[in-house]
């Protein structure tokens, strides 16, 4: 029989306790190497949307903070396009589409400041509900916990989407709905096992 | 159309290759390891696309960490070291233009970092924080010193491999991958719990570089190589309609 030529993809191995050295230097007081930590601002003056917070803590499966994680987000714009190389068009050139944070130190919280994303299609046309896409790295987690935030004043678009609609269990999607804490402003917490474990996706 | 536009989603990630997410020799993932199924979906533009990041934005020394953090006239104590390789994907097609972050200890070993306690002493000149950007051919090349093994509080007598930490981001978001690079010949690869959480001896395998002496300046540094692979893409976004319609 013939071969296939495919190569495996590189495993996975831990970001460990000291990330902060490589993605957020200037945070861990690694001055003068790089001008700013990458994806520490997603918008401008000039960015077009709705301003947004979204803040956070990750819990441990003891209900204990990571106070080492770092999270990333990477969203659309206002009006759906993801900035950098979506097909369709060009997106806001004011908005980056993706944050990074580093939890705090004492508290293990983080806050993005971004804008709150327009729907995209999912594959067969149809939208899925506004939503940003997390990426959770952090000591003890082995390979990297893909999930994605809904919003809770976008009720009609959630009760549609392509995603939260195949999920199984719908006791659980209630995991995956930010709460609004105020105007423009949002909590999303992630826990990573037992009593209100957040979903995540293979996907 | 882009380029871009003809690409698709992403082949399914082998979960069996990678290590699992509760792995209890490596202790810390006991509490922060899922313990529900992953929700499998075929990838979505959301993962399609991607941050992109441009060569301009680096600095000259970015990917140089014996210079990059050192005093004027200074420059990292440790064994000098070239760590090059291709990013490419699984269908062995290269990555260009994508960013690659790295960080690592010092060559006795110690990060320079609050939270870290190691009797071993901090280098002045040493940060251990380094990037760069793929080229065309999905090649990336840094400078750096060789980092020491370490102690970790895990078991009472557990040592880190020498070892770099990689971020890389590929093409689409869905590509993300965070790994760590081992050296040929290092007997701890094969008694660190962290490594071990990796299923097979054959994966492991892949994050070892060997050393390469035809890359090594001579009198100067030896060489290091290190491909890394992402997920590769299945051949078009619009696979629900058939070609010309
Ligand atoms: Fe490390």
């Amino acid at each position: 029989m013939q071969e296939l030529k495919h190569l495996k993809e590189t495993p996975s191995q831990t970001a460990g306790p000291y990330v902060h050295i490589g993605c957020v230097p200037n945070f861990c007081d690694i001055e003068g190497v790089y001008p700013n930590d990458l994806g520490d601002s997603m918008v401008n003056d000039k960015t077009k949307g709705e301003r947004i917070t979204v803040t956070g803590t990750v819990y441990d499966g003891t209900g204990t903070p990571l106070k080492d994680a770092m999270v990333e987000i990477w969203q659309a714009d206002a009006e759906g396009l993801y900035p950098g190389k979506d097909p369709r068009d060009q997106a806001d050139p004011n908005f980056t589409g993706w944050g990074r944070k580093a939890g705090d130190y004492d508290t293990g919280e983080w806050v993005f400041e971004t804008i709150k994303p327009g729907a995209v299609p999912f594959k067969d046309g149809r939208m899925m509900a506004p939503h940003i896409t997390f990426w959770v790295v952090a000591r003890g987690i082995n390979i990297g916990l893909q999930t994605r935030m809904f919003f809770p004043d976008e009720a009609g678009a959630n009760a549609q989407d392509p995603l939260l609609t195949r999920i199984e269990h719908q006791n659980r999607v209630s995991t995956l709905i930010a709460e609004k804490t105020g105007d423009g402003a949002y909590r999303f917490d992630i826990r990573l096992q037992g009593e209100g474990e957040t979903i995540f996706f293979d996907v | 159309m882009t380029n871009q536009s003809k690409e698709g989603a992403f082949y399914q990630r082998d979960r069996g290759w990678h290590p699992p997410a509760y792995t209890p020799p490596y202790k810390t993932s006991v509490t922060r390891s899922p313990t529900k199924a992953l929700i499998s979906v075929d990838s979505t533009l959301s993962e399609i696309a991607g941050p992109v990041f441009n060569q301009n934005m680096l600095g000259e020394l970015d990917n140089d960490m014996i210079m990059n953090f050192a005093q004027p006239g200074e420059m990292a104590i440790g064994q000098r070291i070239i760590v090059y390789g291709k990013v490419m994907d699984e269908n062995g097609k290269p990555v260009p233009n994508t960013l690659v972050e790295v960080w690592q200890a010092n060559a006795g070993g110690r990060y320079r970092h609050k939270k870290e306690g190691y009797l071993a002493p901090l280098d002045p000149n040493f940060g251990g924080c380094g990037r760069c950007i793929t080229d065309e051919d999905g090649n990336y090349r840094f400078r750096t010193i060789k980092p020491g093994a370490y102690p970790w509080p895990n078991g009472v007598n557990d040592w880190r491999p020498a070892h770099i930490h990689f971020s890389i981001f590929g093409s689409g978001f869905g590509q993300r991958l965070i790994t760590q690079m081992y050296f040929e010949g290092d007997p701890l690869i094969w008694k660190c719990p962290i490594v071990g959480a990796i299923p097979s001896k054959e994966a492991v395998e892949c994050l070892i570089a060997p050393l390469d002496m035809n890359n090594t300046i001579p009198m100067d540094s030896r060489a290091y190589k290190f491909d890394i692979v992402l997920r590769g893409r299945r051949q078009t976004l619009f696979e629900n309609r058939m070609e010309g319609l």
